[in-house]
């Protein structure tokens, strides 16, 4: 059977030498604890913006089984931003579709992107060793970045000017310094138990199997959830592609089972069988069972301590939310911390990552819970409930909203965060302040490209062109803080972009429509791409204000 | 908001056909009837404050004996 492409590297079977650490006493900026997706792509972040960093990582492998295999459009997004989006979604299955099935009926099917103009997908399915695999790849590009496997976080100590760590190596146990540091350490974060935190939430009574299955399958590339197949009575079933002919199967088996006997072959393939038929042919990949939480810290930002990705918050499974939720984390986190370290943001900067990333960590335990309501009724009457709407669903429109199979992820939008400025002016549309813009084709220098590629990294001023002069935004004087400036115009018209910025064609007019745009609009992106502010006309005063409160200029005052 | 004065036409006629509909029906299939009907009633009324008016009725005097069956986590 296929499998790998010829010449691309087995990361799953990677080891990575120990190298010691030059420099020891050399304290350094910011050291990043955990070389998984989260770890990666913030350091990426960081050194792009001339950070160094120092990655370490406890072990020298990268994800052991496929986990986390669904990656949302918005992280796909920031992989583009990193450098390695096109590779994630060359190597991996592009889905849209969800069906849900009750017994052997469909009685659901959702689109996760109905609309065109879109660079990316509603999600790629790809194993996490690919992800971390191109991600360490883009890493190792970077002169920035420092990477040394075998290094085990085993004691953490802060005080208002530095961390110091100590790391345990293959040499014995050294001490690091450095002015931040970014725990992204995984569930079990070696981080947060140094420093006595303590994440608390919920555990769900359940337990699921993963089975990733190598096979030749006619399956279409979309989210199959069942709940109550005849294959696997009075339980549910999830099925994924994932690249190089693998599938994940993943079967609920109640509290009861147990996790030891249900990994065994002799366990696990009978239930394959009972899905693929008997005359299937399968190799089993990789085999898991698992409970899961739905839990967080109280903060995310402890001194010069930073949490991201599952050291900070856990989830459900149900809904992809573990992964790309981290992935924005990183992404949030990169820009501020890039800001503070380069003198250009005061510290109080970092306090908008934990007020933001806490919401957005809420935001995903609410809709996990509520998935895992639905698919693990915690009382007799949730489970009434839930039957109930499942048996409504095969003829009442309304119990097929109702039914549950996990709510896919989506990005947070920092409605209330202490950055953004609320709208002054009247505008329509889905598009709010706090939100992540939407993608639209564009055309740049005479070539066809994606709005996303053409923003972030840096605060941007976007101004809508029309008829008229446009506005002189030379008048800003945001100096010492970089800001992109970018003239949108109008679909057949090229632009004459002034001074310092350049012209982007709105190629289909969707951008215009996306962002409610009239001529004279203007919006101020953050450097992850979300809204800071917009208007519809520019006021210099306006924007410089909006600009030093998404800086943390205000954040103190308040 | 919430009606509670008399809203139906005929109230024994109603009454008798709600504890008829359950005739012969175990406890357990009795309550898989009810839930479906609030699911279908709920969808009917459809306002949120309405609703949760009568849910908030529903519950009242009523001290809560039982949990859920999930575990805190610490980690």
């Amino acid at each position: 059977m296929a499998s790998r492409a010829p010449g691309e590297p087995d990361y799953q079977r990677l080891a990575f030498r120990y190298e010691p650490m030059a420099g020891r006493g050399e304290r350094r900026p910011v050291i990043v604890v955990g070389a998984g997706p989260v770890g990666l792509a913030a350091a990426i972040d960081l050194a792009r913006q001339g950070v160094p960093v120092l990655l370490i990582d406890d072990d020298d492998k990268l994800s052991q089984g496929s986990r986390a295999i669904c990656f949302a459009k918005r992280t796909l997004e920031i992989f583009d931003r990193l450098g390695c989006g096109q590779r994630m979604v060359e190597k991996g299955v592009t889905w849209n579709r969800g069906k849900v099935f009750v017994r052997d009926e469909e009685v659901y099917a959702f689109d996760l992107l109905p609309e065109g103009g879109h660079r990316r997908p509603a999600f790629v399915n790809l194993q996490q060793y690919y992800v971390e695999g191109f991600l360490l790849d883009c890493a190792l590009a970077l002169p920035a970045i420092d990477i040394r496997w075998r290094h085990r976080l085993t004691g953490i100590s802060q005080d208002e000017n530095g961390v110091t760590i100590e790391v345990e190596t293959p040499e014995g146990t050294q001490s690091l310094a450095c002015d931040w540091l970014i725990a992204a350490d995984g569930a079990r974060s070696a981080t947060r138990k140094a420093l006595g935190l303590v994440s608390s939430g919920r555990t769900f009574r359940d337990r699921f199997l993963i089975a990733d299955v190598r096979m030749e399958a006619d399956f279409p590339a979309e989210r199959w959830f069942w709940f109550d197949p005849p294959f696997h009575p009075n339980r549910s079933v999830l099925l994924h592609q994932q690249p190089d002919q693998v599938w994940r199967v993943d079967f609920q088996l109640g509290w009861e089972a147990d996790p030891i006997e249900e990994q065994k072959p002799e366990k696990v393939m009978p239930r394959l069988r009972a899905l693929l038929g008997e005359a299937a042919e399968f190799e089993l990949e990789w085999v898991s069972v698992y409970t899961f939480s739905c839990l967080r810290l109280d903060r995310f930002r402890h001194g010069r301590v930073l949490f991201a990705g599952d050291s900070a918050h856990g989830v459900s499974p149900f809904g992809a939310r573990g992964a790309n939720s981290g992935i924005q984390d990183a992404e949030n986190l990169a820009w501020k911390l890039g800001l503070v370290v380069k003198g250009l943001a005061p510290e109080t900067l970092l306090d908008s990552y934990d007020a933001e990333r806490v919401e957005a960590a809420d935001e995903n335990i609410l809709a996990s819970t509520r998935s895992t309501d639905f698919i693990t009724p915690k009382s007799e009457a949730s489970r009434d409930f839930r039957d109930a709407a499942l048996d409504l669903a095969r003829d009442c429109p309304f119990a097929r909203r109702l039914v549950n199979s996990g709510r896919l992820s989506v990005p947070s939008t920092y409605r209330t965060s202490p950055l953004t400025t609320a709208d002054r002016d009247a505008f329509a549309g889905p598009l709010e302040p706090g939100a992540p813009v939407p993608d639209a084709p564009i055309r740049i220098g005479g070539r066809e490209g994606w709005f996303l590629d053409e923003v972030g990294g840096a605060f941007t001023l976007i101004v809508f062109a029309g008829q008229g002069a446009l506005p002189d935004t030379d008048a800003l004087r945001p100096d010492p803080l970089p800001l992109d400036r970018i003239v949108v115009t109008p679909p057949g018209q090229d632009g004459d972009p002034p001074l310092h910025a350049r012209a982007v064609e709105d190629r289909e007019g969707l951008l215009a429509r996306r962002f409610d745009a009239a001529p004279g609009t203007v919006y101020l992106l953050r450097p992850d791409q979300h809204v800071c502010a917009r208007w519809r006309s520019f006021d210099a005063a306006a924007v410089a204000a909006a600009l030093q409160r998404a800086a943390g200029g205000e954040i103190g005052r308040c | 908001m919430l009606n509670t004065e008399t809203n139906l036409p005929s109230p024994d006629d109603f009454y008798e056909e709600l504890v008829a509909l359950h005739r012969d029906l175990t406890p357990e299939q009795s309550r898989q009837v009810n839930a479906r009907l609030i699911l279908l009633l709920a969808n009917h009324v459809g306002d949120p404050a309405v609703l949760r008016e009568a849910m908030a009725r529903a519950r009242r005097g009523i001290e809560p004996a039982g949990g859920d069956a999930t575990l805190p986590a610490r980690a």
